[in-house]
């Protein structure tokens, strides 16, 4: 067999490219990048919406554009691409760890590296994971894929549309399939709030008259061969359908954007630690998994809502793992952890990442992203401490579960800390 | 009249307040672009348009397009209708002009991919 690969990247969107082309950039020279589509960028491809890299780049790009930037800085870099072929499976080993994958040209072969990069982002939820009564007609479709058909095959997947959920693609696709001369009715949102950003909530619906409907929900779904008619209810604060409260649109398309699921099958199969909370592998300061020498980041980590975030994110992840590659080698690395603190979501904290860390491996800073559990309209003070001192705090006049906060801290504020466990919450 | 209004440059989304009675003072926001953006928004607002055009290519059937700059939010459905027509010939190039002065306004619509 070849050399082993220095870093092989599962996933050729954002967050693939943006750990590949960083761990170029820190030295390593042996790196593949394997993506399933024919081409580089992943979701970026078919985002055709703008809204992307005013925090990265300082100018406000669309989907396409922003994956033109990466992908053009791949050019006489020298990683390698393998796209059309799909990761079958992960096998972690003692110093380095095997990958098999499959293609149409290459058929099935297995191939070693010293680190792994997941990265492969996050798949819709489907009308099967929330289920929803009714027919199986025609006509019902994730927001992601109706948006892959309009935006890149060219194909205008209804007339009359409903959105359920109301998540940014959701939003996106309502006014997208409005600009394309669609009447879309309504945007159906189950909980009290919006879990899109509120600029998409005001671009999308708002300008178009498109009534956000929170507290109700879609209960059954009717049509023989296609959507017909979709009945409507409002929820009680259990969120149980109220009865009384039915409302009939006649629609022939139903767009789904009721959440995202980080595409971690290969992970647990090779016994990766997760979170529950965020659907993704565990991580340690540098974007390590419980897994020497794997590390994760974009969304198959946490869902993001922005790219910029995931191309941060993953630069970090690629980073880590040059340093991991060519530590090795000096022996210097990797001394024996002292401590591990973890980071624990408290009071209002949904999840939080990184969720453990090793004091002695940390840089001067270190920035822990999270989401709170619920909407606060009222001032927040968001606080990380060992339940006696505290190592950060910021105060916010409002913060909604659908927009990832992060909250920065010393290395040195962190050594003060005592016991193992760092408390994330929100106070009054 | 006082208008609130939710900044949408960045994702932010800060809560700003014109008043129309005072100049279109604006109040609420975290930098200087969610000033602009509120004056604009009460007297004239813009967008971004961002759509896709026809391409002959086998493997890549649409081409996605965008003003090079916001055009009035009157004109986004007269400019969607201007584009049904438009079929590119490859290769395209990231910003490629494919329509100057759309509707007349200093906007071009341009190519935001390369499809070679």
């Amino acid at each position: 067999m070849a050399d082993p690969y220095q870093m092989l990247v599962i996933g050729g969107g954002p967050a693939g490219l943006g750990a590949a082309i960083s761990a170029k950039e820190n030295g390593l020279s042996r790196i593949l990048v394997v993506e399933r589509d024919l081409e580089l960028g992943g979701i970026l491809n078919q985002c055709v919406h703008n809204g992307f890299g005013l925090h990265y780049f300082g100018e406000e790009l669309t989907g396409p554009e922003y994956a033109g930037r990466m992908t053009g800085r791949l050019e006489g870099s020298g990683i390698e691409i393998l796209c059309d072929t799909m990761v079958l499976s992960i096998h972690p080993g003692q110093d380095v760890h095997r990958v098999c994958l499959m293609s149409a040209c290459s058929g099935y072969r297995c191939l070693d590296t010293e680190t792994i990069v997941l990265a492969m982002g996050c798949r819709e939820r489907t009308r099967g994971a929330i289920g929803i009564p009714g027919t199986r007609a025609a006509g019902i479709l994730t927001a992601g894929t109706a948006q892959r058909y309009v935006n890149m095959e060219g194909y205008m997947v209804g007339k009359r549309v409903i959105v359920l959920g109301s998540g940014d693609i959701g939003l996106i696709m309502a006014r997208r399939m409005t600009l394309e001369g669609a009447k879309v009715l309504a945007c159906v949102e189950i909980m009290p709030f919006s879990g899109g950003l509120a600029r998409n909530i005001v671009q999308c619906l708002d300008d178009y008259g498109i009534p956000l409907l929170l507290s109700h929900t879609i209960t059954e779904i009717g049509g023989r061969s296609r959507v017909e008619r979709v009945t409507v209810q409002q929820v009680d604060a259990s969120l149980q359908p109220v009865e009384g409260t039915e409302r009939y649109f006649d629609v022939d398309t139903v767009l789904l954007s009721v959440g995202l699921i980080p595409e971690n099958e290969l992970t647990r199969e090779a016994g990766i630690a997760m979170d529950p909370r965020t659907g993704g592998p565990l991580v340690f300061e540098n974007k390590e998994t419980s897994i020497r020498g794997i590390f994760a980041c974009g969304n198959v980590l946490q869902v993001h809502d922005l790219v910029d975030y995931v191309t941060e994110e993953s630069e970090e992840a690629g980073k880590a793992a040059a340093a991991y590659v060519l530590g090795k080698a000096t022996a210097a690395f990797a001394p024996p952890a002292d401590r591990i603190i973890d980071v624990t979501p408290g009071k209002g904290i949904a999840c939080v990442i990184p969720q453990k860390i090793r004091l002695d491996r940390l840089e001067e800073k270190i920035r822990f992203f999270f989401r709170v559990s619920e909407p606060s309209k009222t001032p927040k003070r968001v606080m990380l401490g060992d339940g006696e001192r505290v190592a950060a705090s910021f105060r916010r006049p409002w913060m909604a579960p659908g927009e990832m906060e992060h909250i920065k801290v010393d290395r040195s504020t962190l050594q003060e800390m005592q016991g193992e466990i760092l408390l994330l919450t929100i106070e009054d | 009249m006082v208008k609130e209004l939710i900044c949408i440059v960045c994702p932010q989304g800060c809560h700003l307040t014109v008043e129309e009675e005072k100049e279109y003072q604006v109040s609420g926001h975290r930098c200087a672009r969610g000033v602009a953006y509120g004056r604009s928004e009460a007297m004239n607002p813009t967008r971004v348009l961002t759509s896709t055009v026809c391409v002959r290519s086998a493997r890549h059937p649409r081409c996605p397009v965008k003003t090079s700059q916001p055009i009035p939010k009157k004109d986004l459905f007269r400019a969607m209708a201007l584009l049904d027509d438009i079929v590119l010939d490859l290769p395209v190039h990231r910003g490629d002009v494919v329509v100057k002065n759309i509707l007349g306004h200093p906007a071009d619509i341009i190519a935001t991919r390369d499809i070679t």
